[in-house]
């Protein structure tokens, strides 16, 4: 599973830190940073969460 | 669970609780209907993106409703009533034609429709924003660049729309009938803030005075809003005017069936309405421990947790589970110009409210309110990254005062 961000849709409102701050991480900067791109199976539900709650459908998985 | 759903709604609340019925096995028939012909859409654009022009239709659709979840849409079709003990749904197509249809359980999520200021009715000009219809159409009167647009109400959506017409380069008078724009929800220290970035960002604002009477013209047999006469005994030109004071329950459909409607569909705190009928988004009131009261809430978020919670709920009944208690942290953003607004929580306008980060002279800050030393709200002003965190700490259960300290270290 490999996590992508639309960083065109992307605005910064770290929703999906919210949900999994280690794999999502909005800076002082104000830019969401991914950091794991390639995060473990055992994070899927959070992935498809982060996925849904995504007020600008920025997020997506894709299967690599 | 092999049993029909009826889901009345196809907006957020209602295209999720099908979502999460589907994904999570119930086999049998899912119907859902809209009185809406459109496709299943997000609104927050439609105060925002879609009126500035920046996005279009096809950008708004819900994910959801472009999944192949086997539902069978009702588009354009709208609730008339429901007989609960003969488990029977009347529907009227958009020819008129009646229908009845058969359920096992039903999902209440027909949200809400935006009021009107009386008398306005057929008036050419005059606008509200609640499907992508009103805001195509607003967007179209935009684009001819009126000398004027007048918005009143000053609430999350009026401010939206006064903000995408600045970006248009509009001229724009916001009229508020409250002495501070969003005063109830943020008390009058945040109330004047709000109010200042809309003075910042060029906007004609006029607190205190609300509307008397639409001044109109009639040319070719069309009556065209010109002007609005404000209550502070003066009028302002206006070829457009956009009216945001609040929505109307969608609950017409439910008088006489048994259910409890006062201000919403009266749930339990598993949103259950009664036995195989469940509520979720704008309509539904639940009683949350976490604030003490009953929680009506219209936020984005929480009509796809409850829809989630909703369909959760139906499953838990009809396989003897127990069902979860929905309680969460309620959560909104608002777009207005370059600030973005952000609140987690239900303050009351009288508690207190302390600045713990940034300052609001410069707009970018963050803010806790607590009703003594009980948390109340997390409010942030282009400050995502501490709202979350602090929503975060919020849901650990802290006080006002273990929050204001762990917030100094964020
Ligand atoms: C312009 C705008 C901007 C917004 N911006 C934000 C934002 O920035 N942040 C935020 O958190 N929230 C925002 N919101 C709020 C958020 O969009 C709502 O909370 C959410 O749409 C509620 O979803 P819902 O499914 O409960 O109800 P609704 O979206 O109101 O949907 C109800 C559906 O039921 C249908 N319906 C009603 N009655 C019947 C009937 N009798 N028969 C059949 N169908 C019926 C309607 O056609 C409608 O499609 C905004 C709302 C609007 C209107
Ligand atoms: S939730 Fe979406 S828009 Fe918000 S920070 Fe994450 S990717 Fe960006």
């Amino acid at each position: 599973m490999r996590i992508v961000v639309d960083f065109d849709l992307c605005e910064s409102n770290a929703v999906c830190m919210g949900i999994a701050p280690e794999i999502f991480e909005v800076r002082d900067d104000d830019f969401l940073y991914v950091l794991d791109e390639n995060p473990p199976e055992s994070m899927r539900a959070k992935m498809e969460e982060s996925v849904q709650r995504c007020p600008k459908q920025a997020i997506s998985i894709a299967e690599d | 669970m092999n049993s029909t759903t009826v889901i009345v709604g196809a907006s957020l609340a209602g295209i999720n609780a099908a979502r999460t019925l589907r994904l999570q096995g119930q086999e049998g028939p899912i119907i859902v209907v809209d009185a809406d012909p459109e496709r299943p859409y997000d609104r927050p654009p439609l105060s925002k993106q879609m009126l500035t022009g920046e996005w279009e239709p096809e950008k708004i659709l819900l994910p959801a409703g472009k999944e192949d979840l086997g539902l069978d849409f009702r588009l354009g079709v709208r609730a008339k009533a429901v007989d609960l003990s003969a488990r029977q749904i009347t529907l009227e197509g958009s020819g008129g034609q009646m229908e009845t249809t058969a359920f096992d359980s039903l999902v209440i999520a027909s949200g809400a429709s935006a009021r009107r200021l009386p008398d306005s009715a057929g008036i050419a000009g005059v606008h509200v924003v609640r499907t992508l219809a009103d805001s195509l159409a607003l967007r179209e009167e935009l684009d001819a660049g009126p000398s004027r647009v007048v918005v009143v109400g000053a609430g999350f959506i009026g401010a939206e729309v006064a903000s995408s017409c600045r970006k248009r380069g509009l001229d724009v008078t916001l009229v508020e009938a409250m002495p501070l724009p969003l005063e109830r929800i943020l008390g009058a220290e945040m109330g004047r803030v709000c109010a200042q970035v809309h003075i910042e960002n060029g906007v004609d604002l006029r607190l205190g005075t609300g509307v008397l009477q639409l001044e109109t013209e009639t040319v070719d047999g069309v009556e065209k809003v010109v002007g609005v006469a404000l209550t502070d005994g003066t009028t302002v030109a206006a070829e457009v005017l956009v009216v945001g004071i609040g929505v109307s329950l969608n609950t017409e459909w439910l008088e006489g069936s048994g259910l409890t409607l006062e201000d919403g569909v009266v749930c339990d705190n598993t949103l259950l309405a009664a036995p195989g009928v469940v509520a979720a988004g704008d309509i539904a009131r639940y009683p949350s421990a976490r604030f003490g009261r009953m929680l009506r809430v219209e936020h984005w978020e929480t009509a796809i947790a409850g829809g989630e919670a909703a369909a959760l709920r139906l499953l838990a009944e009809a396989s003897g589970e127990t069902p979860a208690v929905f309680d969460p942290i309620p959560w909104f953003w608002s777009d207005q110009y370059d600030r973005k607004i952000q609140l987690a929580g239900r303050p009351m306008p009288t508690d207190q409210c302390v600045v713990v980060h940034g300052s609001t002279d410069e707009f970018r800050f963050v803010a806790l309110y607590g009703d003594g030393d009980h948390l109340t709200g997390v409010l942030g002003m282009n400050r995502p990254r501490h709202v979350v965190q602090l929503r975060a700490i919020f849901e650990e259960g802290a006080s006002f005062s273990e929050a204001c300290e762990r917030a100094a270290t964020l």
